[in-house]
């Protein structure tokens, strides 16, 4: 049904929650004698402690125990091989240190706990956090990848790609080469991270926490202490913003679980705006070389593309920086390479979009300085070189329809204002440019389940344990089992983020309404078939029409050939003596994704106006397009995109953390200093959607669009200064100086 | 955050008495600058004195000119009528920076005594000769972190090309103070040893040996009101704030000005400019060449070199050597056709 029909805009279920204060975030959560911790970070990146004094802190009023790599209770289940990650198997190649929490005065990073304070309220336990002092044996620390790209290794896994010659570039009769930096950057989510854990007996463990998948954090601390899942239980219904930084249980979490045990006492830890920079990862540093070549025509002929990203010298993290290169264009010639670099710095960790996002600002910066070389139009280019079939995998895609969300984009921008030339619109003292990037993302369906209970009452409950991280995952849990049942979207309520309810996968990778809303459908249609089923039983009102002559709409089923013909739904299950419909399923894909590329794609057009002589760059205008499927809740689609501009935006003039490359320190590690974008950097965003169904991803036809609203967004940006300017930032954030002409 | 004492004055005669009383006591305005500065222990007060019930909100017309409370929050003083129509500059210069709710809270005594952003100074595991020694708190008499400073060879992106010193290269971060310094400002203001005034050009100072003064306040004095002379800049009125984002960020570069314009002529001229020294900079050497010339580019342009004279990058600041001048040039070129 909801394959041939646009689906209505309904408004975010959860809202008035969320605006009234009525949504409970992990840190809302008070227990009777509950004590805070507070971290004590490292003031060094690299070195060992040589002396640690938690007297003074000790003595302070309302200390409940100072705890040290000396007195750090054992965390039984972290004899596993591997850093803070206590769930996966061993990196290949080793790394060269193991980061346990306080299990040694070695530090591997700035910020690193060296001491858990817990006190009997956060205010104390702030303050006797100040006391503890360390002095350390300091080592001259490595944090600066730009000083040690060449030192790069292949991690285990991700090899190189090549498909066809590898010297193409050579030959080709029009070249470019060219180096683009992505700095640090940092998820910031406004909710700070942290845990809130309740031994609720010897061996039963609840937590309230911030994560992005409760199922996960009930795995990770199943495995750290050695318990069965079933015996802890995770609730998170709501995040204050994850980003990907919830995507993963942090060995701070963990450490806190471990001494609330030996405490006896609820433990909540909600950490600081610094400690967000160093302890929940990070979009990693990173340097990319894209080398491409084409000919007269505007055909591709190769494209190289290098990336060389920053790791922590404890656990290497990678990411598909590269692969968005490897599909997106019609290109005979193509290689990839990535590498990590292991420095005294925390590990990252995926930040919207990951790696995606980074490489799309290379590959389509750098179709923007080929189209340029040609004389073409950016579109006009990329056209010349769309490809209608995966050039990686040698298959079809589920469905693409980019052609269209490139004429749709262009047209809501403006883009025939657009001049060739760059400089060539001005308005007063400011300069107008034009700009546009793809983006690209998996459209991945997970393993997930969902339970659904339709009431004699015509109300419905919407069960899963996933957690809504901000996107609206609830209203589009709501829409789709509306759309199956036919229950009025008030009457059904969805209870999510809770391990008490059916497994999900973590809310990430875009994934979420394919994954969880399948199974959503699934049992929201084994509801429906029991329904139909006893409808036309023998003995009902409707006994012998086939099933599929039978609608359901509003709680009524009815019979089209036989208007005035109608059964209730609650007609129905009181006859047949029932309360409850219960259904639960597990929904995954079918062996038919095998044989196609399915993918979301994105086409972001930017309007900049630049001043020449300040450097000042302000979007004047975004119009972002998103080719994801079937689109579930129009609304809460369009805040998805809006969103990701608003973050695009960041990524693209403004986010930088920066490092004192001679301490190893963050300088910028605060609001004021590190600038998300503000509401003044983010203009009108007009969001556009495809909105039609993949005919194979999941029976709604919906592809995630959580990343793809941001991947690409910083190359528009870049494309747009260029074409107002003639100055060719490759360098993020670009900022006032990096614009700016030399007047004087 | 350490314990401190906490009293409330009602009197500047009190709050002066209780802030000469004891060492490690301090005024307690908005708070906006000082608590966070003693959530990161680089002040440890021992005790505040809260001065949000003194009389010294008002902001009133004088003889000479407008007489603006210490205790006016940054958004009364900046939607005040008086101010938008006779000094637009000081309204600009407020509300381009901090954000909404900080110019709420905010005070013009606490904007003049606002710390710099250095986040060196704001991290006491780093470098830095302006902390100076602890004062107070449970590390009485022990050194505030290492000395030396940290900016120097490090990240000096937002600090200063003008009055530097090799012991401190730090910028006052205020926006109110370059319309201030630009208005001809005094500060009145009150101590143990009776009132006086500072005219705003000798309020704050250079690093020079002493990193840790900012300004020639002396141990003890509450800062009263600030005078503002009457002035023929209104319609001529201009702060250009150059920063990493469009609202919420402190000045690379900022520049205020007020021209006297009659026809195309400059009758007469102000200009400060923020985010380049240790104090509020007036281009007094810029605003003497500008006197009786035609506001045309090529004059702009000339003023613009003139005040980049001595100026001096530290690295990451050295692009300031050019956003400097082309932001006077841009922020004349403004000026010169508002109103
Ligand atoms: C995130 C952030 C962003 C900001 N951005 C900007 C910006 O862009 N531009 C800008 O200009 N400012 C900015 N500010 C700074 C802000 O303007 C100052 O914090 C504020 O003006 C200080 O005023 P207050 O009343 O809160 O001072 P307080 O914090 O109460 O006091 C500051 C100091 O002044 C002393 N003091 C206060 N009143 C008196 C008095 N009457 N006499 C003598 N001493 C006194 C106090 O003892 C204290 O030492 C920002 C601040 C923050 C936190
Ligand atoms: S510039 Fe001044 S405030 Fe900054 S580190 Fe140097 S001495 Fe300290």
């Amino acid at each position: 049904m909801t394959k041939e029909t646009k689906n209505p805009s309904i408004d975010r279920v959860d809202g008035r929650m969320k605006v009234t204060g009525g949504a409970n975030y992990f840190a809302d959560f008070e227990l009777p004698s509950m004590a805070y911790c507070v971290l004590v970070g490292s003031e060094i990146a690299r070195g060992t402690i040589s002396s640690l004094d938690t007297k003074k802190a000790q003595g302070a009023p309302g200390v409940l125990g100072v705890f040290t790599h000396q007195n750090m209770p054992p965390i039984p289940g972290w004899d596993a091989p591997i850093g803070g990650q206590a769930d996966g198997p061993p990196p290949k190649p080793k790394t060269e240190e193991t980061y346990r929490i306080l299990s040694s005065p070695k530090i591997l990073f700035d910020g690193q706990p060296i001491a858990i304070v817990v006190a009997d309220t956060y205010e104390r336990a702030t303050y006797a956090a100040s006391l503890v002092k360390a002095t350390y044996a300091k080592q001259a620390s490595r944090t600066d990848l730009s000083k040690h790209v060449a030192e790069g290794i292949a991690p285990g896994g991700s090899g190189d790609y090549s498909r066809g010659k590898a010297d193409a570039h050579q030959t080709a009769p029009i070249t470019l080469e060219a180096n683009y930096t992505i700095p640090i950057e940092v998820h910031n989510p406004m909710e700070l991270h942290g845990i809130l854990a309740h031994w609720t007996g010897p061996d039963k463990l609840m937590i309230y926490a911030k994560t992005q998948g409760v199922n996960a954090t009930q795995n990770a601390m199943a495995q750290a202490f050695k318990l069965d899942p079933k015996n802890i239980h995770v609730h998170t219904e709501f995040m204050g913003g994850g980003f990907g930084m919830g995507l993963r249980t942090w060995p701070q979490e963990t450490a806190v679980v471990a001494i609330a045990r030996k405490i006896g006492r609820p433990l909540k830890l909600v950490m600081n705006r610094s400690q967000m920079f160093t302890l929940v990862g990070h979009r990693p540093y990173t340097v990319q070389t894209i080398r491409m070549g084409a000919d007269q025509t505007g055909k591709l002929v190769s494209i190289n593309h290098a990336a060389t990203a920053e790791t922590a010298r404890y656990e290497d993290f990678t990411e598909a920086t590269v692969n968005m290169t490897k599909f997106m264009y019609a290109c005979p010639n193509v290689s990839t390479r990535y590498r990590i670099v292991r420095l005294d710095r925390s590990v990252p960790i995926w930040m919207r979009g990951p790696g995606e996002a980074t490489g799309a600002f290379a590959l389509e910066s750098a179709m923007d300085e080929m189209a340029h070389k040609l004389n073409l139009d950016p579109i006009e280019f990329r056209l010349r070189n769309y490809t209608e079939t995966d050039p990686e995998h040698n298959r079809p895609y589920s469905s693409k329809n980019l052609r269209e969300a490139y004429e749709k984009g262009a047209d809501a921008i403006g883009w025939n204002n657009r001049k060739p030339q760059p400089g060539s619109l001005r308005e007063g003292n400011w300069l107008i440019g034009y700009g546009m990037s793809t983006g690209v993302f998996n459209a991945f369906r997970w393993e997930a389940s969902a339970r659904a209970l339709l009431k004699a009452d015509g109300s419905l409950t919407v069960q899963s344990a996933v957690t809504d991280i901000g996107p609206g995952t609830g209203t589009a849990l709501t829409m789709i089992a509306h759309n199956v049942l036919g229950v009025p979207v008030e009457k059904i309520k969805v209870e999510y983020g809770d391990t008490s309810l059916p497994k999900a996968p973590s809310q990430g990778g875009s994934a979420i309404v394919s994954a969880v809303g399948s199974a959503v459908f699934d049992a929201c249609t084994a509801i429906k078939q029991a329904l139909i089923e006893l409808a036309v039983k023998d003995g009902s009102s409707l006994a012998g029409r086939q099933a599929d002559e039978l609608t359901l709409a509003n709680g009524i089923l009815s019979v089209e050939k036989e208007p005035g013909k109608k059964l209730t739904v609650s007609e129905l299950m009181q006859v047949n003596k029932l309360t409850v419909i219960d259904r639960t399923k597990e929904s995954k894909a079918g062996p038919d994704h095998q044989k196609y590329s399915m993918y979301s794609f994105s086409v972001h057009f930017v309007q900049v106006r630049v001043n020449p002589l300040t450097g000042v760059v302000r979007v004047a205008k975004a119009v972002s397009v998103a080719d994801s499927g079937r689109i579930i809740s129009p609304k809460t689609a369009a805040s998805q995109m809006i969103g990701g501009v608003a973050g695009g935006i960041g990524m693209a003039l403004t986010e930088e953390a920066v490092i004192d490359h001679r301490f190893g320190r963050f300088v910028n590690n605060n609001f004021a200093d590190y600038h998300v974008a503000v509401h003044a950097d983010v203009p009108a965003i007009e969001t556009i959607m495809i909105d039609k169904p993949d005919p194979i991803i999941n029976p709604m036809g919906a592809k995630g669009m959580g990343e793809i609203a941001l991947i690409g967004f910083a190359g528009a940006v870049a494309n747009a200064v260029f074409n107002a300017t003639g100055q060719r930032v490759r360098d993020l954030p670009i900022t006032p100086d990096k614009v700016m002409q030399k007047l004087v | 955050m350490n314990p401190f004492q906490f009293t409330r004055a009602t009197t500047p005669k009190a709050a002066i008495s209780a802030i000469t009383k004891e060492s490690g006591t301090y005024f307690l305005a908005g708070g906006t600058n000082l608590i966070d500065l003693m959530k990161r222990e680089v002040i440890i007060p021992e005790r505040l004195v809260d001065i949000n019930k003194l009389p010294l909100a008002t902001i009133e017309k004088t003889a000479s000119g407008l007489r603006i409370g210490a205790m006016a929050k940054n958004s009364a003083v900046a939607d005040h009528e008086l101010v938008k129509k006779h000094f637009p500059l000081l309204s600009m210069a407020l509300n381009a920076g901090a954000s909404a709710q900080l110019r709420n809270m905010a005070t013009v005594g606490g904007n003049l005594m606002q710390r710099t952003r250095c986040s060196y100074f704001y991290d006491t595991s780093m470098p830095c000769n302006k902390r100076g020694p602890v004062q107070a708190g449970p590390d009485k008499g022990k050194p505030n972190g290492p000395s030396g400073c940290g900016a120097i060879g490090g990240f000096n992106r937002m600090h200063a090309i003008f009055g530097s010193s090799s012991k401190c290269i730090a910028v006052h971060p205020s926006d109110m103070c370059i319309a201030l310094a630009a208005l001809d400002a005094t500060v009145n203001v009150s101590g143990p040893k009776g009132d006086r005034r500072i005219p705003f050009s000798e309020f704050h100072r250079l690093p020079g040996e002493l990193p840790q003064k900012d300004n020639t306040l002396l141990p003890g004095e509450l800062i009263l009101s600030v005078d503002l002379p009457t002035n023929r800049f209104a319609d001529h009125s201009h702060y250009l704030k150059i920063r990493d984002r469009a609202s919420y960020a402190f000045a690379l570069v900022s520049v205020g000005v007020g021209l006297d314009m009659k026809g195309g002529m400059i009758q007469d001229v102000r200009l400060a400019m923020g985010g380049v020294a240790h104090k509020p900079w007036r281009l007094f050497e810029a605003e003497q060449f500008l006197k009786g010339k035609e506001a045309t580019e090529v004059n702009f342009k000339q003023a613009a070199a003139l005040a980049m004279k001595d100026a001096k990058g530290y690295g990451e600041n050295d692009f300031k050597l050019t956003l400097a001048p082309n932001s006077i040039i841009d922020a004349l070129k403004t000026a010169t056709k508002t109103a």
